[in-house]
This record gives structure tokens, C-alpha cells and sequence, in this order.
């Protein structure tokens, strides 16, 4: 293996540690012969997933779409509050503990709350997911903007910078490698809201189908959703750190960056 | 000297907490002047830097420029909306640190005050790519930094970060630049070097310099006129004219007139640090200093 580069290496290793993973469980459930109603195999779960596609595709569809719109509408509310709440004094100390403390309540809390108002389906389950992946945003931009040097802002405020033009020039750019690591953070709470309120009040979306299945003891078809669950996370995480290192390179300081 | 370009006039300065950071002090700048700040730290030399900048206002007395009060610049709280109506002293500032803009190339970090400041910021977009570039290319040749522009601040050393900062503060042609200790991170070479690129950089600008810092060979070598200032409450207890001709070099900087002037300069400081010290016992004994 001297011929390959480290960085192949390391995604080899790592290919090899899931694999290892999967063949060390499916090993020991039938070493222990423990029964598929409490933890099925990984190829019995493989099989389900294969064999219900045609029925589980419409649900995985359902809550990538909710999860992305509660994403978005989190993400853009996040970034004004944040702007705000990292550029005035005043609406920090107004906002800071009223946020802190709405994002402490359970969420789980707050989905029949959503029901009430707007009906069971799909808007509370893009509201959870909302207001699930606001706080991360929030904190992470007010802090970027916070984090201007003061001998900066002297320079620009001498040229006659009013400011928002420092704000333009300066706090936001500063913010922004703080924005794109919340967003990491922000896309997998995103989809714990999402099937948290598709659990409690839907008729589509995977959660539904994995509270269906486990009332029916379906407990292989309710792995396939937490599989299907965990692979669009991973997909979508991989997807925001791709535009993170895009958007912020300089910050990473990396010499291979050619352009940014 | 009350018609000088930059006039300080019977200037205090009290910060919040009670400590008198300047007492009582008055300055004239006239334009196109070199003026050196010297004294043991924190004797309110960068305190009046801020002054002048405007970043600061005085607690009393008046600061005046360009037969202007200066007023803060600050965009926080009400009562600054007439700020704009005249047009502004054009003023550049660096400070020690280079503050560089790590998602900026070094062009663009030099061109911030042309998308700022208001004369060049309404023409921005238009001469962006043109004119200014140009304008900024010439500045960077001439610190010696030609062909940098291209690259990102963490690409370059500390000091040709800080010949970046000084054509940031230069190129939008500043009636006056405000210098805070701005080689004092340097190693003694650079700042030698920085100290002949900011004397050609003023003999061929002329803007009017007022120059903090606490190394005396620099002072005596950059400057027209060096105020020495007492330690706390900050005061200027000494102007001395430098007699030296221009372009000054580093050979006649140690030249005996030169080592004769550095050393004044010194004893002069540690004289007043000396009265400071025991201005400072008596008070805190209970005797009237």
C-alpha cells in the first residue's frame, strides 16, 4: 500500500472501519441469535430497504423537502436575528436571554402547540424544524460579528465609514466562516425537528413511517428509516462543508488554495 | 499658532474611570509638518493621536483641524447627522498591528478607503479595475511591494504587511496621516528599512504626519519636530526642532549630532519619569506634590 497517497489511505482505512462495522453486527446477531424483532441484521435491513423503496421513497422525499425548507427559513431568520443581535448592544442584552431560554424548551413540546395553530402535516414539521436549527445560527453570527478587531473598525470609522458600511466590508465577511460551521450544525438539528414532528402529527415523511412500523413490531423497517435518515444527514453535511470550504478558504489558511 | 493646520488648545482628557489621561495640553501641526510623539508608555501620546482622529473627544479644551472642531467621528448615538454636510479632513491611520483583511487580496485590502471614502467611493465600481488599481499598484511599487498584490495577507511577512497598511492609509491621499507605533512590532532591520520608504513616502506626498512612538532614533529620523510628554497625567513638557537635512540616511543617523539628540531626548524622559515616580510617592503619602 506504499504506492498510495496518505489521503487515499485515510479514506480507505475509513471505508474499511464501516465495513467492519457492519460485518462485526451482522456477526454477532447471529453469533448470539438474538431475534430480528429487537435488533435485525445489517443485510436483513438492506434487504428491507431494497424491497420497500417504491413505498419508502415518497416519505424520504417528504422529509428531505421539509427538513431543506425548515433549513432555509431557520437559516435566513438566524442570520437577521444574528446581524441584529451582533451589532446593537441593546437588542443584545433584549434578545440574548430570551432566545437562550426559547431554544432550552423542548421541542417536543412545542410540536402540538404548532399543531393546534396550523393543522397536522407538513407546516409544523417545517416549523420544528425551523426553530430547531435558528439558535446555532443565531449565536454563531453574532459572535463572527463580534469578533472585529477594534483597531480595524478605528481605521474605517476615521475614513468616515457610516456603519453600515463596516457591517458590508467587515462584520459580515468576519461572520462568515462562523455562519457556515453553525449551518453544519444547523442541517442535522434540522432533521431531528423534522422527524420529531412527522412522530408525533403527519401522514408522510419518514418519521410517520417509522412510528407505523414500530407499532407493528416492523423493527427492521424502522432501522431502514433511521439508515435513510442518516445517509441524507450525511449527504447534506457533506454538501454544507463542501460550500464552506468554497465561501471561506482564506479562513482555513490552507497553501494549496489557489482561489477562492 | 492658533491658525496652525491641526491645533490642539488647552486639551484634558478624563476617561470614565477618573484616570486624567492628558492634562492641559496644548499642540500646533502646521500643514505638511512631520511630528514625532515621544514618551514612556502610557503617557497619552496614542491618546492624542485619538484626539486628532477624532475617535476621541476631549473632555475640555478644543481640537481643531483644518480650522474645523473635530468632531467624533463615532457612528453610534444621535447628533452626528450634520457630520457629512462639510466635506471631511481626509485622514489616513495605521497602527501597529496591519489589521489586514484575510479574505482580501493585499489590492484590495489597500483599496478600502477608496470604496469608503467619499470623494473616490461614488466613482468605485467605475474605477475599481482601473484607475484605482493603477493607483494602488503605484503605492505598492513604491514600498517595494510591487507584484504582492496579488496575494493574500497570510502569504506576506510582518513587515511587508505593514508597508500594505501604510499605502492603506495612504492612497486615498489623506491631508493627514496618523501613525500609532506603527513599526513597533518590527525587527530593528525592517523598521530601518520602513523608516527611509516613510520618509520618501512623505517628501514625495507632503501630507501633514503626526507620528506615535517610543523608539527616539525613529523619531529623530522622521521627524521635523519631536514633542517629548511626561508620564501620566500626559503632558508635553519638550518640542524639539530636528536640524537634520533631508533625505536622511542611516549612516547620518549615527552621526554625534544625531547620538547627541537621541541621548537628550532620553535623559529628557527619564527626567520626567523620575518626577513622575515622585509626584506618584508624595500623592501616595498624603503630601501635596
Amino acid at each position: 500500500m506504499n504506492h498510495l497517497t496518505p489521503v487515499m489511505r485515510q479514506r480507505m482505512l475509513s471505508v474499511f472501519t464501516l465495513m467492519a462495522f457492519f460485518l462485526l453486527w451482522e456477526i454477532a446477531c447471529l453469533a448470539s441469535g438474538v431475534s430480528d424483532l429487537v435488533l435485525p441484521r445489517p443485510s436483513q435491513i438492506a434487504r428491507v430497504l431494497y424491497d420497500k423503496m417504491p413505498l419508502l421513497w415518497p416519505h424520504t422525499v417528504q422529509t428531505l423537502y421539509t427538513t431543506l425548507a425548515g433549513f432555509a427559513m431557520g437559516v435566513m431568520v438566524g442570520i437577521v436575528l444574528g446581524v441584529i443581535i451582533g451589532s446593537s448592544r441593546l437588542a443584545y442584552d433584549v434578545a440574548y436571554p430570551l432566545l437562550v431560554g426559547f431554544s432550552s424548551i423542548p421541542k417536543v413540546a412545542v410540536v402540538p402547540l404548532f399543531v393546534v395553530w396550523f393543522g397536522s402535516g407538513t407546516v409544523p414539521a417545517i416549523l420544528t424544524s425551523m426553530v430547531i436549527s435558528i439558535f446555532p445560527v443565531v449565536v454563531n453570527v453574532a459572535t463572527g460579528l463580534a469578533s472585529t478587531e477594534p483597531e480595524l473598525e478605528d481605521v474605517l470609522r476615521v475614513l468616515g465609514a457610516r456603519k453600515r458600511d463596516i457591517l458590508w466590508n467587515v462584520g459580515l465577511p468576519r461572520a462568515m466562516p462562523y455562519l457556515f460551521a453553525s449551518l453544519k450544525i444547523a442541517i442535522t438539528l434540522a432533521f431531528v425537528g423534522t422527524v420529531l414532528s412527522e412522530t408525533v402529527a403527519a401522514n408522510k415523511g419518514i418519521g410517520t413511517v417509522m412510528m407505523i412500523a414500530s407499532g407493528n413490531f416492523d423493527v427492521p423497517l424502522v432501522f431502514a428509516g433511521l439508515v435513510l435518515l442518516a445517509v441524507m444527514g450525511v449527504l447534506l453535511y457533506a454538501l454544507s462543508s463542501l460550500v464552506e470550504a468554497r465561501m471561506t478558504g482564506w479562513a482555513q489558511r490552507k497553501t494549496d488554495l489557489t482561489m477562492a | 499658532m492658533n491658525n496652525a493646520f491641526i491645533q490642539l488648545s488647552d486639551v484634558s482628557l478624563r476617561y470614565g474611570g477618573g484616570t486624567v489621561a492628558l492634562d492641559h495640553t496644548s499642540l500646533g501641526i502646521d500643514q505638511g509638518d512631520f511630528v514625532a510623539l515621544v514618551g514612556p508608555s502610557g503617557c497619552g501620546k496614542s491618546t492624542i493621536l485619538k484626539l486628532v482622529a477624532g475617535l476621541l473627544k476631549p473632555s475640555s479644551g478644543a481640537v481643531i483641524a483644518a480650522g474645523r472642531e473635530v468632531g467624533t467621528v463615532a457612528s453610534r448615538g444621535p447628533g452626528n447627522s450634520n457630520a457629512s454636510e462639510a466635506p471631511r479632513l481626509r485622514v489616513g491611520l495605521a497602527f501597529q498591528n496591519p489589521t489586514m483583511l484575510p479574505w482580501l487580496t493585499i489590492r484590495d485590502n489597500v483599496m478600502i478607503p477608496l470604496k469608503i471614502v467619499d470623494p473616490f467611493r461614488q466613482d468605485y465600481r467605475r474605477k475599481r479595475h482601473g484607475e484605482y488599481t493603477e493607483r494602488v499598484e503605484a503605492l505598492l511599487t513604491q514600498v517595494g511591494l510591487r507584484g504582492f498584490g496579488d496575494k493574500r495577507p497570510w502569504q506576506l511577512s510582518g513587515g511587508m504587511l505593514q508597508r500594505a497598511s501604510l499605502c492603506r492609509a495612504l492612497v486615498h491621499e489623506p491631508e493627514l496621516l496618523l501613525l500609532d507605533e506603527p513599526f513597533g512590532a518590527l525587527d530593528q532591520f525592517t523598521r530601518e528599512e520602513l523608516w527611509d520608504i516613510m520618509q520618501s513616502l512623505w517628501m514625495t506626498r507632503k501630507p501633514t504626519v503626526l507620528l506615535v512612538t517610543h523608539d527616539l532614533r525613529e523619531s529623530a529620523y522622521l521627524a521635523n519636530r519631536i514633542c517629548v510628554m511626561s508620564a501620566r497625567p500626559g503632558r508635553i513638557i519638550d518640542v524639539r526642532d530636528v536640524p537634520f537635512a533631508r533625505p536622511r540616511t542611516l549612516e547620518g543617523s549615527y552621526s554625534p549630532e544625531f547620538a547627541g539628540l537621541v541621548q537628550q531626548l532620553r535623559m529628557r524622559i527619564a527626567a520626567a519619569r523620575r518626577d513622575g515616580d515622585a509626584v506618584d510617592l508624595a500623592q501616595s503619602q498624603g503630601v501635596p506634590a
